[in-house]
């Protein structure tokens, strides 16, 4: 379907697309298997501009928005969506600093990673805080114009290869969700290290590891907005960032039908291609279509986030169910990619087990999509509250 | 250093096809690129620059859709880049497509480096590399698969032979063509896909470059494509197989047969 990208929306998808093919298609059995952190492909990304989509040019970005940003993951994930998320994590960690951090935080931290040189982390989730993000542990207590931080953080993209860390932390344990602050920390603070990696079923191209804070020493002038905002921070951060879910799992969910459809044109059975066969073409059928509609959600959600980014609040409903859609059609796109495989699609010869397994956590993390069907939902409420239904 | 690099717009495919009746290219419904040789060109000189600082300007002698090729170079990172294009330099053979671009490099102010991939994949003749360096009187190696040193003195070049490389020195302003073996051209970027938009490219005309009509096109081209035709293709050979025994026995009587022995 044609959604008259501009000019320079689509020179990103053709360049991202030939990174995809040729740089990472080649290569990407090898990151799943080893779980090594794929750099090379990063300096690649970083070359072709593609890292600072959504930063704004006085800090060496490409201003291009967020729909742009979108599409590049959509086209990495078409290919792999763990190093696609190398990009999206990046994009959630910088998210606080684009739309709360202050002239002189942009001015240090945004630059480098417009250009590729640092990556960034988000560190919102622990171990007894997860869709609860209120039950946070870790504390930020003021102490000689500094704050001095203990806890610790788990599940954390990127974390270990990012320099630039944006990280909750609870400054007033009396005020609940209103006691929260966001700071920005870097690699190598006195007091802030990394703890295990986690072993995972997919998304294995891209690190996840704790962030442990032990009387970690972080400057007044680190704090992102002000003081109590952090719950504030955080939320805008993810109505922002989950369209980047949202596009990693598109991504998946299209590599998937490509992939599904050469092998059904290839595979004979009963003496012709099974894409001969009505139950395969209804199925691919369906794949497509839900992918399509996946893909308006998402894009059109952007291009409305795009408008004025400062009021992003406005589509949170939207958000969540663009991360809602594209992940549940990645989940369903590639079982089914994978049945269409038969046998094959169960063995690690074929790319749609890896894609089957990448697709899983997209329905799991940035909220899960129980959690977005909350956010769906009370959204629905203040919209008939509003009209006084 | 001042860097050129000269490029060709080829069909983008392996398979070339050819008109029987003109002995063509045929060019219909098929996309065209930057020859592949000469992306590598095109990536050494940026490297180059890179490391030396100056210029890299790209040329091509084309019709006027060859100035997409130019403006894919620009994409990459190159600063200038100069079409070529009149009719009076249509069906050119190599030494009138050498004379034609020597002619355009004198009329750049300062060239150091030339650079040019070893072929192009439609003409496949490599010879335009080495036919420019000629017209120009200057030093060239062809088939260079590294540079180990390019300062203001010169050059330090290994070339690919078949049964090793050779280690060349050659002063400055000197040509070289490329093998893939040289490098990883790099992807076109964002910002260079921008620029690459917006950039003007210059176009010269045979009037332009001061060129000897005579020289130029079909009427410069001592040499003219009779006929072309692809070489049939070459037959398996035959395996023989079995036990040790028998497999001599075989490969004696098969010699035999052909009167080998």
């Amino acid at each position: 379907m044609d959604y008259f990208l501009t000019e320079e929306q689509q020179m990103i998808v053709d360049i991202a697309r030939r990174i995809a093919q040729e740089k990472i298609k080649p290569i990407r059995e090898h990151y799943d298997e080893t779980e090594e952190f794929p750099w090379e492909i990063l300096k690649e990304i970083a070359q072709a501009d593609l890292c600072g989509l959504y930063i704004e040019p006085e800090y060496e970005g490409m201003g291009a928005g967020i729909l742009s940003l979108i599409l590049a993951v959509e086209e990495i994930a078409k290919v792999d969506g763990g190093i696609a998320l190398c990009v999206a994590g990046t994009a959630l960690g910088t998210l606080p600093l684009v739309l709360y951090g202050s002239p002189e935080q942009k001015k240090k931290y945004l630059p480098n990673i417009a250009k590729g040189k640092s990556l960034a982390a988000f560190g919102l989730t622990e171990p007894m805080a997860g869709s609860d993000a209120g039950a946070m542990k870790t504390t930020a207590v003021l102490k000689n114009n500094a704050y001095v931080l203990n806890g610790t953080k788990c599940f954390i993209t990127n974390a270990g290869e990012a320099e630039v860390y944006t990280v909750f932390a609870v400054t007033n344990p009396t005020k609940g969700i209103r006691g929260l602050t966001c700071f920005v920390l870097e690699k190598g603070m006195p007091g802030f290290t990394f703890g295990k990696k986690e072993k995972k079923m997919g998304i294995r191209a891209s690190p996840t590891r704790e962030l442990i804070f032990q009387d970690c020493v972080v400057p007044k002038e680190n704090v992102v907005g002000r003081e109590g905002q952090g719950f504030i921070v955080a939320m805008k951060t993810l109505f922002s960032s989950r369209p980047g879910v949202a596009a990693q799992a598109l991504g998946i969910a299209g590599g998937a039908l490509d992939e599904a459809i050469a092998y059904a044109r290839k595979r004979e059975q009963f003496g012709q291609p099974i894409i001969n066969f009505q139950a395969i073409q209804h199925m691919l059928a369906d794949m497509a279509t839900e992918v399509e509609a996946a893909r308006c959600l998402l894009y059109f959600t952007c291009k409305g986030i795009d408008k004025d980014m400062s009021k992003v609040e406005k589509f949170a409903k939207e958000s969540a169910m663009s991360k809602l859609f594209c992940s549940d059609t990645a989940m369903k796109v590639t079982t089914n990619a994978v049945q269409i495989f038969g046998g094959y699609g169960y063995s690690r010869e074929y790319p749609v087990e890896k894609m089957m397994r990448d697709a899983k956590i997209t329905q799991i993390y940035e909220g899960t999509n129980q959690v977005q069907r909350n956010e769906i939902a009370l959204a629905l409420i203040k919209e008939a509250a509003a009209k006084g239904l | 250093m001042e860097i050129v690099v000269l490029i060709k717009q080829v069909p983008e495919t392996t398979d070339v096809k050819i008109n029987p009746e003109t002995n063509t290219l045929v060019r219909e419904g098929v996309k065209s690129i930057i020859n592949p040789f000469d992306e590598y060109a095109i990536e050494e000189g940026l490297r180059l620059r890179e490391r030396a600082g100056g210029t890299v300007t790209t040329i091509t002698m084309g019709p006027p859709q060859a100035e997409q090729a130019l403006r894919e170079s620009i994409a990459l990172g190159v600063n200038n880049a100069v079409l070529l294009t009149d009719r009076a330099f249509a069906g050119a053979d190599t030494l009138a497509t050498s004379y034609t671009l020597a002619m355009a490099i004198k009329k750049l102010p300062k060239v150091d480096l030339i650079i040019c991939g070893k072929q192009a994949v439609d003409g496949d003749t490599a010879q335009v590399g080495p036919g420019v360096a000629e017209k120009l009187d200057i030093p060239h190696v062809s088939y260079v698969r590294k540079i180990d040193k390019a300062d203001a003195t010169g050059l330090t070049v290994e070339r690919m032979m078949e049964d090793g490389s050779d280690i060349i020195d050659l002063p400055l302003p000197c040509l070289i063509t490329v093998v893939k073996e040289i490098n990883t051209p790099r992807l076109p970027s964002l910002k260079g896909k921008i620029a690459a938009k917006k950039a003007v490219v210059t176009k010269w005309t045979a009037a332009d470059i001061l060129a000897d009509i005579k020289k130029l096109g079909m009427a410069g081209s001592p040499t003219q494509v009779k006929k072309v035709f692809s070489p049939p293709p070459r037959k398996g050979g035959e395996n023989i197989c079995g036990e040790p025994e028998e497999q001599a026995k075989l490969l004696v009587q098969k010699l035999k047969e052909l009167q080998v022995i």
